[in-house]
């Protein structure tokens, strides 16, 4: 008879150690081609907490072969990366894609991804063009072959205080006091850092934050720290969130019973679709004040357009335009490089000027940290699931509406 | 801060800790007489938790009512995972169950990103969003249900053990293999057996805890790390260490992180694990090993 197995407390222990080769293991990586020559790597977290956000985004890469045509603009093969929502991933995902031929990478929606990205796009000399990523950082190394066309966390923050002054003087109604509660990653902590010394430069914000609170982008309950939250008695909630937290954070309001006047949010999640449709008219009420688009330049609604044709009922959002013009960024500097040698290609990206474009502000071009400084922010609202654009008030479409119903009154 | 405010927090602890504590009990239960480390047990619980919420789309069944049926359902996938796939390896050394069972984790994961996709997804019920208030210490009522379905699932099972045959039956082979053998005990069926329920305890706290929380398929490795945590500070094997063990963890990242900082909540749950190894190897309910 063979003997049984045992095993012991100690070989149970030193086992645990294998879950974590399960939680780190590579669901996805596809690869995909559109044939067109400029070969593209879009590395997105495709899976793992931030998998909802980088799906977000591939509608914005699926959207543009069409409107890249319209433009008259060369069209690129996308190589799909995964960084699943891992640092490391992300890295080895780049060097990965670099490998397999890509010419020129963009991604990867999260600041600590991309920090990773982008040293290896430098190291190999091989230009990155950064979606969404808000960490000052990125662009303070010096490095020639990075890009980012999205706002640093100085900036959203500095336009969010600017909107919301702008709200507040408009509504005649603004909160004294506000909690302020961010998660716990590196944008989170970087806006973070930002927030206090960027309130000091706005003597008109009407509140004053009686508490900071951090808080686990992954956790499954956030009730201790709402109850944290609510402790405060502030009027206000000021969030720096991602989608899943921003849900969860919601219903435990609701539960709580604690209705601010106001939650102003400074990151995604507020404004998603699946927050909108988890909650229902639950989801009404809360400002974003997000890197957004003009509702009124042209491009915009031919995006608009190009979304609601591909995905109906989904609202446009960040994801989708900020990844549409990282590609529209390749595809125009393509054009003009007339090459893809990475370093034609990456003196074309630095003299970048595109009018015709989606975000507030002028347009886009990149100074010699390879950041386009000029972009504006844009203050929205949740109303009756959909997004109006409160602020500022050259490029809204909708009155602001504040206070907030209560939960309980809706 | 206020009383009021401290007991809500310590109370929704101990709830989301009895769910949590189910969980676990699962996976002391396979340890305690398969004597196989169930590497896939967060895995099987976001399976239960899907099914939650395809049930609940296609015939609107409240959690509470689809309890039952979903363990029975995980019962079954866990009788026939221990017959087909997890008996062979009974007699191979622990690394190569260890890595089978792995497998078996990185399949379900990837499965259910396939099916469902990396959204996460939950569902809201009649009292999702209702709370108890009890001279202000206000408690969430989808704990409190997800609690007691939990408390009475846990009983039940204690009963099963302490008062059938089948019960004795599988802990006799617990306590002595050998000698259910020589008696003829079935011990292959037992074995089935008891993954079975093991399963089954997954998926009822997997039905319960999507009451309280969204699922996603990346969930399933942390459930698994949370099971561990739980059954080590318990007590490997102990049943009721299993329920001890879920209470003060939930207790402990509740209250560490309402007086510390949130963001490192599950630090404390990690450092309550190392303090009982470093002083209690055995887990609370655990018993010393020769």
């Amino acid at each position: 008879m063979a003997s049984k197995t045992r095993i012991s407390r100690r070989t149970f222990t030193a086992g645990m150690g294998a879950a974590g080769i399960v939680a780190g293991t590579a669901p996805f990586n596809i690869i995909s081609a559109q044939g067109a020559p400029l070969k593209v790597g879009v590395l997105l977290p495709r899976s793992g907490a931030q998998a909802g956000i980088g799906q977000d985004c591939q509608r914005g890469v699926d959207i543009t072969a069409g409107i890249l045509k319209d433009l008259n603009l060369p069209s690129l093969q996308i190589m799909n990366g995964d960084t699943e929502t891992n640092v490391e991933v992300a890295r080895a995902r780049a060097e990965r894609l670099i490998n397999e031929g890509a010419q020129l990478l963009i991604g990867a929606f999260d600041s600590g991804q991309s920090t990773a990205i982008a040293q290896v796009a430098e190291q190999r000399g091989i230009p990155y063009v950064i979606n969404i990523a808000a960490a000052p950082p990125i662009t303070e190394q010096g490095y020639k072959f990075v890009f980012r066309n999205f706002p640093t966390a100085p900036t959203i923050l500095s336009n969010a205080f600017e909107n919301q002054i702008e709200i507040f003087k408009a509504t005649g109604n603004a909160p004294k006091t506000a909690v302020f509660m961010h998660v716990n990653d590196t944008f989170g902590a970087a806006m973070q850092k930002g927030f206090t010394g960027i309130m000091g430069k706005y003597p008109e914000t009407p509140y004053k934050v009686l508490e900071t609170i951090a808080y686990d982008g992954t956790a499954r309950d956030l009730s201790v720290e709402v109850a944290k939250a609510k402790a405060t008695n502030a009027e206000a909630l000021v969030m720096v969130s991602r989608l899943n937290d921003a849900i969860l954070i919601t219903r435990e309001l609701i539960k709580q019973r604690w209705s601010p006047k106001a939650i102003l949010s400074m990151g995604p999640g507020w404004y998603e679709d699946q927050y909108l449709k988890t909650l229902g008219k639950l989801g009404d009420g809360p400002m974003s004040f997000v890197p957004w688009y003009d509702p009124n330049k042209k491009l915009s609604k031919a995006l608009e357009t190009a979304l609601a044709k591909a995905h109906p009922g989904l609202n446009m959002n960040t994801n989708h335009v900020y990844t549409f013009e990282a590609l529209l960024i390749a595809a125009d500097a393509y054009k003009r490089a007339g090459s893809a040698d990475p370093k034609a290609l990456a003196d074309a990206i630095r003299a970048t000027n595109i009018k015709d474009n989606v975000s507030p502000g002028p347009g886009i071009q990149f100074d010699a940290k390879g950041q386009n400084a000029a972009l504006k922010n844009s203050a929205i609202q949740n109303r009756g699931g959909k997004l109006v654009t409160i602020a500022p008030a050259s490029a809204s479409n909708a009155k602001p509406q504040h206070p907030m119903t209560p939960y309980d009154k809706r | 801060m206020t009383t009021e405010v401290i007991l809500k927090i310590a109370i929704s602890g101990v709830l989301t800790g009895l769910v949590y504590g189910l969980m676990a009990l699962g996976l002391s239960v396979i340890f305690g007489v398969v004597r196989v480390v169930n590497f896939a047990h967060g895995e099987m619980m976001t399976i239960a938790m899907y099914l939650v919420i395809v049930l609940f789309s296609a015939l609107g069944l409240d959690p509470l009512i689809m309890l039952v049926p979903i363990s029975a359902v995980l019962f079954a996938l866990g009788y026939l995972m221990q017959r087909a796939i997890i008996n062979p390896f009974i007699n191979r050394p622990e690394h190569s169950q260890f890595m089978l069972l792995v497998a078996v984790a990185i399949v379900m994961v990837n499965g259910l990103l396939l099916i469902f996709g990396p959204d996460s997804q939950g569902i809201t019920t009649a009292y999702s969003f209702d709370s108890f208030d009890l001279g202000g210490v206000i408690i969430d009522a989808g704990k409190v249900y997800a609690a007691i379905a939990a408390l009475l699932v846990a009983v039940a099972l204690f009963a099963f053990f302490r008062l059938t045959l089948t019960g004795k039956a599988i802990r006799a082979c617990a306590d002595n293999y050998h000698g259910a053998l020589v008696v003829g005990l079935n011990v292959k069926q037992l074995y089935a057996l008891t993954f079975g329920i093991g399963a089954a305890c997954v998926g009822a706290a997997g039905t319960m805890l999507m009451i309280v929380t969204d699922v996603t398929p990346a969930i399933g490795p942390a459930y698994t790390l949370l099971a561990f945590v739980i059954v080590i500070t318990g007590g490997l094997g102990s049943m009721p260490g299993a329920i001890v063990g879920g209470i003060l963890i939930g207790l402990t990242e509740a209250l560490g992180g309402f007086f510390f900082t949130p963001s490192a909540k599950t630090m404390f749950s990690f450092a309550i694990l190392v303090l009982v190894l470093l002083f209690r190897p055995q887990g609370i309910m655990g018993r010393k090993t020769a």
